[in-house]
């Protein structure tokens, strides 16, 4: 595919929710993103706060019912995924968008070798024959570090970490232009996932792979990531480059994510984590959903929903506050400067 | 993983050794002291006694149990009752009818059930769900001898396309195996659904979706492979059912395989032939059930693995 | 104070609660188990109050050569059989052997099958061991030919066929039997009833077997519905209870000797047995949901 758009990734406006029998869960409640080529972004958010519904939603695997997924534009590579043919779609993943999952222990199929699971996707997607595509499959391998002979072997002789490996192996046989990657670490212990990290940062280099890393974790952020996107209940409260939203942070709710993290500077200071709990999707707030738990709420705030406002570069912040007082400083600000 | 063929087949013999004990033990508490069916109204206490030598009825139980194992070791089923045929013989006669039988209501069964469970576990609680699960239901719920009857009466009588009867041909072994397989496709259908639901959820199945698998490939490759695991396992149970389905649909057509042999014989008071077939029987289905559990290891990698470490 | 009491009674009605009334709501709410369930309550009052209704000597077993195989009509809703008895009168009343046999067989498969598993695997040892093997080797016997085995061993009665399909049903209580004992045997609350002196017996009447009465409950229901074919399978192979008794089985081997001309003597008793089975399948398959606790769908 020629590059015909300035970015990989163009998303405007997009919703998705659940209809299940106990209510409608609103997922994701109007999320846009845009990323160059060559370009990592971090979605950051707690638990249940929609990123990963958001990353179904751009390779169109949302389970049909009972999922609903609107949005005004999805791109890829500048090609409209959301009208596209079913088959045309599967040319599309796996090839030029490949997706990596939380859990290796269950994402890769017990009965097939492990050569298998690569060499498939080079077959589907180059139209190589089996021999060949089993050859190239153990390149990949070796790639990302797992000697070839070990093709032959079944995902439950690996460890963990290995298998998040192959998982890795997987989805960058076809050199797709971008990767998301969902919380690829979270279930590996701190040194695999050092490990993990760096070999996604030198295939991504290698191959120029854009990247979306989905995490809750800010230091994985801070190591992989160029771009920067806070979500909340459904929603980005805050985006912008790296440096804009950790040095210049805007959002009450980044501030409590900075201020969660323990400080290993001060053993001593007490942690500070955010009272309360993300609200229930399936009552989501009218005003900002954020406000119950912010420590700069004003009646204002529950009533009334901000949208993203540009605060300079490509920083951009959802919260009246700034609307109200163009000086308004959150007080990781004022300590900052 | 040969160590596992020889480990479990020498576990074979205590099991088939108690089998023969059990149906030995049932059929030796009859009534009636069989001398007199064979010898006749006039024959004297010596020639009674004579007889039961020869027919191997003295002693207790226990010696005779043990005097028919060792015969039983040589392949000497002993001698029918009625017709004075070596048993082993009318078994071995018998015995490729039903097997043919079963098969073939084996294979009916498995054409049946396996698309009908994917279809419905597909479209879970769809129209198409509710419709195989009520026909599975119904399926087991009809006796298979009645079910026999009506398509004999539909397909033989009223419509003529197969016989009524007998083994001439290929045609007369359809409506036995279909009756016979009915009952086991019911089944099956169910527990392939329900295979299926479980591996429908699975997150293997995303990867292989998010890789651009074709939702077909997704299904009938990713999915049924590992769905099938589990439905091996229950089929190879069921060839016991079907051996004994096949007693009621060899009767209901008069197929003359072993079923009917061991019916008649009841018949007719016919301990050896009984008990002969009663053992040799359930010696086949505990050998089929372990040639399933060998097929269920190869294709499950995860338990192949501990066989052959 | 106070709020520690409401507390306790609170969690105390919450318990009760759970299992029988959370069971029983999700049973409602199973179509086909109220469908089962209401079938298999008319079947039964059928069965009972069918002599109440028909004399046995004239209206069942009674001949009457001038009706004899007559078609169904006005008069005779399933027609005459082959000695001018109505079908119908007779269909009603062999509900009763069907139940009958039904039942007592599965009694006798529950206490024998339940007595043996939990004793082999509270015991344990040695003693499960041959229990269990013992299982194997019913359970490898086809249970029609079993059954077959045992009423020719011991004769044609309707009590025989009891047992004898007793017999052949006994294995999967044992199984279940001790499966559930092996999950509790090694509890903390089991070794305190034995430390405070409590028979081995009481323990498992009272701590373990009360765990897998719902386990029970579901495979007796299921096996009640194999039972009756399995009675059916064998009057029909003329082992089972003996004529002139209306059972099922038997009227349909009758019939089956005027198939070619009277069709409709191998239709109507085949009907009955199959609906009396598929309620209890209805109910059994909604017990099996409404109990167990993984299959909350």
């Amino acid at each position: 595919m020629q590059q015909e758009s300035r970015e990989i990734l163009n998303i405007e406006d997009l919703r998705v929710r659940f209809e299940t029998e106990d209510g409608i869960v609103y997922a994701v409640n109007g999320v846009s993103l845009k990323l160059g080529y060559h370009r990592t972004l971090g979605l950051v958010g707690e638990t249940g706060a929609g990123k990963t519904t958001t990353a179904l939603a751009m390779l169109r695997l949302v389970p049909d019912p009972p999922g609903v997924v609107e949005c005004k534009r999805l791109e890829i590579g500048g090609q409209d995924v959301r009208g596209m043919t079913v088959s045309k779609l599967e040319q599309v993943r796996g090839n030029e968008i490949s997706m990596i999952f939380q859990d290796p222990m269950t994402a890769l199929n017990p009965v097939f070798t492990v050569g298998e699971q690569i060499a498939e996707s080079i077959e589907i997607h180059e139209h190589l024959g089996k021999a060949e595509a089993l050859e190239k499959a153990g390149d990949m391998l070796e790639m990302v570090g797992i000697p070839r002979q070990r093709a032959n072997e079944y995902p439950h002789q690996f460890s963990g970490g290995m298998k998040q490996r192959v998982v890795i192996a997987i989805a960058l046989a076809c050199n797709p232009k971008l990767l998301i990657a969902d919380e690829p670490t979270t279930a590996l212990d701190v040194t695999i996932q050092a490990q993990v990290l760096e070999l996604m940062n030198e295939l991504k280099e290698k191959y120029n792979t854009s990247m979306i890393m989905i995490t809750h974790d800010l230091g994985i952020v801070a190591e992989v990531c160029d771009e920067v996107a806070v979500m909340y209940a459904g929603k980005i409260v805050e985006q912008g480059s790296l440096e804009e939203v950790f040095g210049k942070t805007l959002h009450p709710y980044t501030e409590g994510l900075f201020n969660s993290l323990p400080n290993i500077k001060n053993r001593t200071a007490k942690l500070k984590p955010i009272h309360g709990l993300m609200p229930d999707p399936t009552k989501i707030p009218q005003g900002c959903a954020f406000a119950p738990r912010c420590n700069y709420a004003t009646e204002e705030c529950r009533k009334v929903c901000p949208a993203l406002k540009n605060m300079g570069g490509t920083h951009c912040v959802a919260c009246s506050a700034y609307d109200r007082d163009p000086d308004f400083l959150i007080e990781r600000r004022k300590k900052n400067g | 993983m040969y160590k596992y063929i020889i480990k479990r087949l020498l576990m074979l013999i205590p099991v088939l050794l108690g089998v023969a004990f059990v149906i030995f033990a049932i059929m030796n508490v009859a009534e009636g002291d069989p001398v007199y069916q064979v010898a006749g109204p006039d024959a004297t206490q010596e020639q009674l006694e004579a007889l039961r030598v020869e027919m191997g009825l003295n002693g207790s139980l226990l010696q005779r149990y043990f005097r028919y194992i060792g015969k039983l070791l040589q392949g000497d089923l002993g001698v029918s009752y009625i017709s004075k045929m070596d048993v082993m013989k009318l078994y071995l006669q018998r015995l490729p009818n039903t097997l043919r039988l079963a098969s073939l209501a084996m294979l009916v069964a498995v054409v049946i059930s396996v698309p009908l469970g994917i279809v419905a576990a597909v479209n879970q609680n769809t129209w198409k769900d509710t419709l195989a699960m009520i026909l599975a239901l119904i399926g087991l719920s009809m006796p298979n001898f009645w079910l026999g009857l009506l398509l004999m009466l539909l397909f033989a009588l009223k419509l003529g396309w197969f016989p009524s009867g007998g083994a001439e041909g290929f045609a007369s072994v359809i409506l036995p195996a279909v009756t016979v397989g009915v009952g086991l496709a019911a089944l099956l259908t169910r527990t392939t659904r329900s295979s299926m639901l479980d591996v429908l959820r699975q997150d293997y199945l995303r990867t292989a979706r998010a890789k651009g698998v074709s939702e077909r490939k997704v299904i009938y490759h990713h999915a049924l492979r590992n769905a099938l695991i589990p439905i091996i396992t229950i089929f190879g149970v069921q060839f016991s059912n079907v051996l004994g389905g096949s007693v009621l649909a060899e009767t209901v057509f008069a197929w003359p395989g072993v079923g009917r042999l061991v019916v008649d014989a009841i018949d007719q008071r016919d301990i050896p032939t009984v008990t002969g077939a009663l053992i040799m029987t359930t010696m086949l289905v505990t050998i089929v059930n372990l040639v399933v559990d060998i097929v269920y290891a190869y294709v499950d990698p995860r338990i192949k693995a501990q066989y052959t470490k | 104070m106070k709020e520690t009491k409401t507390e306790t009674r609170a969690s105390k009605i919450y318990k009760k609660r759970s299992t029988l009334e959370m069971a029983w709501r999700q049973l409602r709410r199973n179509k086909g188990a109220i469908i089962g369930l209401i079938l298999l309550v008319i079947i039964i009052i059928a069965a009972l109050i069918a002599p109440l209704l028909f004399d046995y000597n004239t209206d069942v077993v009674g001949m009457n050569v001038k009706e004899r195989m007559k078609w169904p009509s006005g008069a005779h809703i399933c027609g005459t059989d082959e000695l001018g008895r109505d079908i119908f009168t007779r269909i009603i009343y062999g509900a009763r052997y069907s139940l009958a046999v039904g039942l007592v067989a599965v009694l006798i498969a529950l206490i024998v099958g339940v007595l043996l598993g939990s004793a082999a695997g509270y015991i344990g040892g040695v003693f499960e061991n041959v229990v269990m093997r013992i299982c194997d080797i019913f359970s490898s016997i086809p249970s029609v030919l079993m059954a077959i085995a045992v009423v020719s061993a011991l004769g044609k009665s309707t009590i025989n066929l009891m047992i004898a399909v007793g017999i052949a049903s006994t294995a999967p209580f044992v199984r279940v039997a001790r499966a559930a004992v092996l999950v509790v045997r090694d509890e903390e609350y089991v070794e305190a009833a034995r430390a405070i002196g409590q028979p081995d017996w009481k323990i498992v009447m009272v701590h373990i077997l009360p765990n897998c009465v719902s386990q029970i409950i579901v495979q007796a229901t299921l096996r009640v519905g194999s039972a009756i074919i399995s009675a059916a399978q064998l009057s029909f192979l003329g082992l089972g209870v003996p004529a002139p008794a209306p059972e099922w089985g038997s009227m349909l081997a009758s019939g089956r000797l005027y198939i070619r001309d009277y069709s409709y003597m191998t239709l109507f008793p085949g009907i009955a047995i199959m609906i009396t089975v598929l309620s209890l399948n209805l109910l059994g398959d909604g017990l099996r949901d409404a109990l167990d606790p993984k299959l909350k769908r």
